[in-house]
């Protein structure tokens, strides 16, 4: 779609709520974010398929876990697996993907959106990004609509529908305490045997994704995904596959959050739009019943 | 009501056998509501990480406000433009769509997690105005507290004069009489702000309702993903408010044993097809600016359910309406209105569920018998309490004289 069919498309949609003459269209501004916020590169050429970073998550996160040594029983990768309100993140294996014929492992996570659609999304502000990169969730504020998910273009959060009364939103924290609070690295990331996950600051891992891939261009697709993907996430991958067969969706590099707010906001900025839908109608009210009158 | 002796037209009864079987469904619905409460969502829904919303929000919500449009439609006809002849429709629209309202309120409710959190949305600490779904919050609380203030001259009509409190209460007659006429004055003065206020509300949230899914991106099918998605919910709740008012109108006369209006409704069946033809032109230069024409012929059941929604929803409807013959035709008329609210509420059925394709299903959502049970169940408390209102309050006006 070309930049002016889409402007085209933004105009009528402004014109949606109020029919009324909005004229400027403000792009959201963008959450504050530090310059030296953190990431996570992840490449998959490195990842040898152990699983300990499930363990340490579930360690990490108080998720229901199991012995260290059962993680390395490889008939979990028969299937494709999504991340649950359990298991904030999960390995995947894809056979002959890899180097040399072998398997390409995927761990999916939250991806820490740069402007993510789920804190756009949510209704109370349980979700919000931190500036230093981290996506949070705040479950005492939180009403449980589940529109985050919904928006969510990685398909993500969880929702725990099992409980009863006190049901959370659950997804990757970027081990908010452990690294922001603590300096300590994320317990995936401090567990991983061969640095296929790496944590630091975001602009620094871009450097270092295009370094290798300008090192070995034979080695990887030349993609760092997450880059610019809905606008750029904290994670971030490398690999030696075209993404979409690894299971990664085909994103587009804006944030949907960018356009809804921009209706949002255009129709709605200083409620310049209802008031002149108001001050309209009781015009027309006005003149209708005048001439009511006459008659 | 005993101070109608002097008709020959009498008031039917409450129950007949229809209503007794409506009651019974009411209560299933009632039953699975509490085992919802008691047991949580995962209890009686099919609901998933892949499907986080399911029938609760695709028709309780989406349906239930789309549907409940003919309040704000007649209200704009008949006070703002000041159209002559629609007075009687005004009352059963507005009685329909406070009832719809204060049931998407419950719907609402009913699917929220921590439903006991709803009222954050009030606490300016809270205010998330990045949030389509805070805006449209916001609006349903504000206009269903309209609509109620818009109600209460109804039931100020209804008591004003007759205030008959039994045994030891009787002292407080006199009370409650001049309070209510006190409330009848400064209603009416008032009134023309909240008939606006209700205006105005209404086009921000049916519209927001079209913003919320354009958030959803990729997931909702390219046929109905479109930046222009509010604009064509608001187009498409302008249509069905007045195919509503037609439709219960329709009904309301049969049950209650009333000439039917054609000459009122007729009349207001011809912004039909003018409103349909722009709704579809939007969606043709929707359609050919994004190239989404390219899935209309994929045999698959987006562009089925696509089709179904364009030729029942759209042509049927505008080519029975353009004709006058058709249009004073009681039978006709009642088709159109019927095609129309059956292509709104497929269109948001395939907005927020079948055009809803999640990136990793497991498992297709389809609904558990008790999500149902709940939705009937509301959609059958919605007619029982319209019964009672029409029977009891001054609603329908060749009831009353
Ligand atoms: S990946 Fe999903 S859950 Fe994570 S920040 Fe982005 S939108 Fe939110
Ligand atoms: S489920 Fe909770 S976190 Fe998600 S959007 Fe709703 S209120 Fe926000």
């Amino acid at each position: 779609m070309g930049i002016e069919r889409r402007e085209f498309l933004k105009t009528l949609a402004i014109a949606s709520g109020t029919l009324a003459g909005v004229s400027s269209l403000k792009a959201s501004d963008k959450a504050k974010l530090n310059p030296d916020r953190f990431g996570v590169l992840s490449d998959l050429t490195y990842c040898i398929g152990c699983r300990k970073c499930e363990w340490a998550c579930n360690e990490a996160n108080d998720l229901p876990n199991q012995p260290l040594d059962s993680f390395s029983d490889t008939s979990v990768f028969e299937q494709m697996r999504r991340p649950t309100s359990e298991k904030y993140t999960v390995v995947n294996s894809y056979a002959d993907k890899g180097l040399d014929g072998g398997a390409l492992n995927v761990k999916v996570q939250c991806m820490h959106c740069e402007n993510p659609p789920c804190v756009s999304a949510c209704i109370v502000g349980a979700l919000r990004k931190h500036p230093d990169g981290p996506v949070t969730y705040n479950a005492s504020a939180c009403i449980g609509c589940r529109y985050c998910i919904i928006t969510c273009p990685f398909q993500i959060p969880t929702y725990e529908y099992e409980k009863v009364l006190t049901p959370q939103v659950r997804k990757c924290t970027l081990c908010l305490e452990r690294t922001i609070e603590n300096e300590q690295l994320p317990a995936c990331v401090e567990v991983c045997p061969t640095e296929a996950i790496i944590f630091g600051h975001r602009e620094e891992l871009i450097d270092v994704a295009h370094e290798r891939i300008k090192k070995n261009p034979d080695k990887y697709i030349d993609h760092v995904y997450g880059e610019h993907e809905v606008g750029g996430t904290s994670w971030m991958y490398l690999s030696n596959q075209p993404f979409n067969e690894i299971g990664f969706p085909e994103l587009s590099d804006n944030s949907p959050a960018e356009l809804t707010e921009s209706i949002q906001h255009g129709i709605f900025k200083g409620f310049s739009g209802p008031i002149m839908l108001f001050s309209l109608l009781g015009i027309i009210m006005k003149v209708m019943k005048k001439e009511e009158e006459n008659e | 009501m005993n101070n109608i002796t002097t008709l020959s037209y009498e008031k039917p009864r409450f129950f007949t056998p229809g209503v007794w079987v409506i009651t019974l469904l009411a209560s299933v619905g009632l039953l699975s509501l509490l085992v919802r409460f008691i047991f949580g969502l995962g209890a009686v829904t099919n609901l998933d990480n892949q499907y986080p919303w399911g029938i609760w929000i695709a028709v309780d919500v989406a349906c239930g406000v789309a549907l409940a449009a003919g309040g704000f439609m007649t209200a704009l006809i008949a006070h703002i433009v000041h159209g002559k002849g629609y007075k009687s429709v005004i009352r059963p629209a507005l009685l329909t769509a406070t009832l719809g309202y204060t049931f998407v309120a419950l719907g609402v409710l009913t699917d929220l997690g921590r439903y006991y959190n709803m009222w954050h949305i009030l606490l300016p600490k809270y205010w998330s105005p990045n949030s389509a779904l805070f805006e449209v919050g916001m609006c349903v609380a504000s206009y269903l507290t309209v609509l109620y203030i818009e109600f209460l001259p109804i039931v100020v009509d209804r008591f004003k004069g007759r205030v008959n409190l039994p045994g030891m209460l009787k002292t407080f007659n006199g009370f409650f009489e001049r309070f209510l006429k006190i409330l009848d004055v400064s209603l009416k003065k008032v009134m023309t702000i909240f008939i606006i206020l209700g205006v105005v509300l209404s086009c921000m949230h049916q519209s927001s309702l079209g913003t919320l899914m354009v958030l959803a991106s990729v997931k909702v099918h390219p046929l109905w993903q479109t930046p222009i998605l509010p604009l064509l919910f608001l187009l498409s709740a302008f249509v069905v408010g007045f195919a509503m008012v037609i439709f219960e109108s329709l009904i309301a006369s049969k049950s209650f044993n009333l000439k039917p209006e054609v000459k009122v409704l007729s009349r207001l069946s011809r912004f039909i097809p003018i409103l349909l033809l722009i709704y579809l032109t939007a969606k043709l230069i929707d359609m050919v600016t994004r190239e989404t024409y390219v899935y209309l012929f994929t045999a698959s059941l987006d562009s089925i359910m696509y089709w179904i929604e364009i030729i029942i929803g759209i042509a049927i409807p505008f080519t029975i309406l353009m004709f006058e013959k058709y249009r004073n035709n009681q039978t006709w008329l009642f088709t159109a209105a019927a095609s129309v609210i059956f292509g709104v509420v497929l269109n948001r059925i395939n907005v927020y569920l079948i055009g809803f394709t999640p990136l990793y299903v497991d498992k297709p959502y389809f609904p558990a018998w008790t999500e149902i049970a709940v939705t009937v169940g509301f959609i059958s408390l919605i007619i029982l309490l319209y019964r009672f209102f029409a029977l009891n309050f001054p609603v329908i006006e060749d009831m009353e004289n």
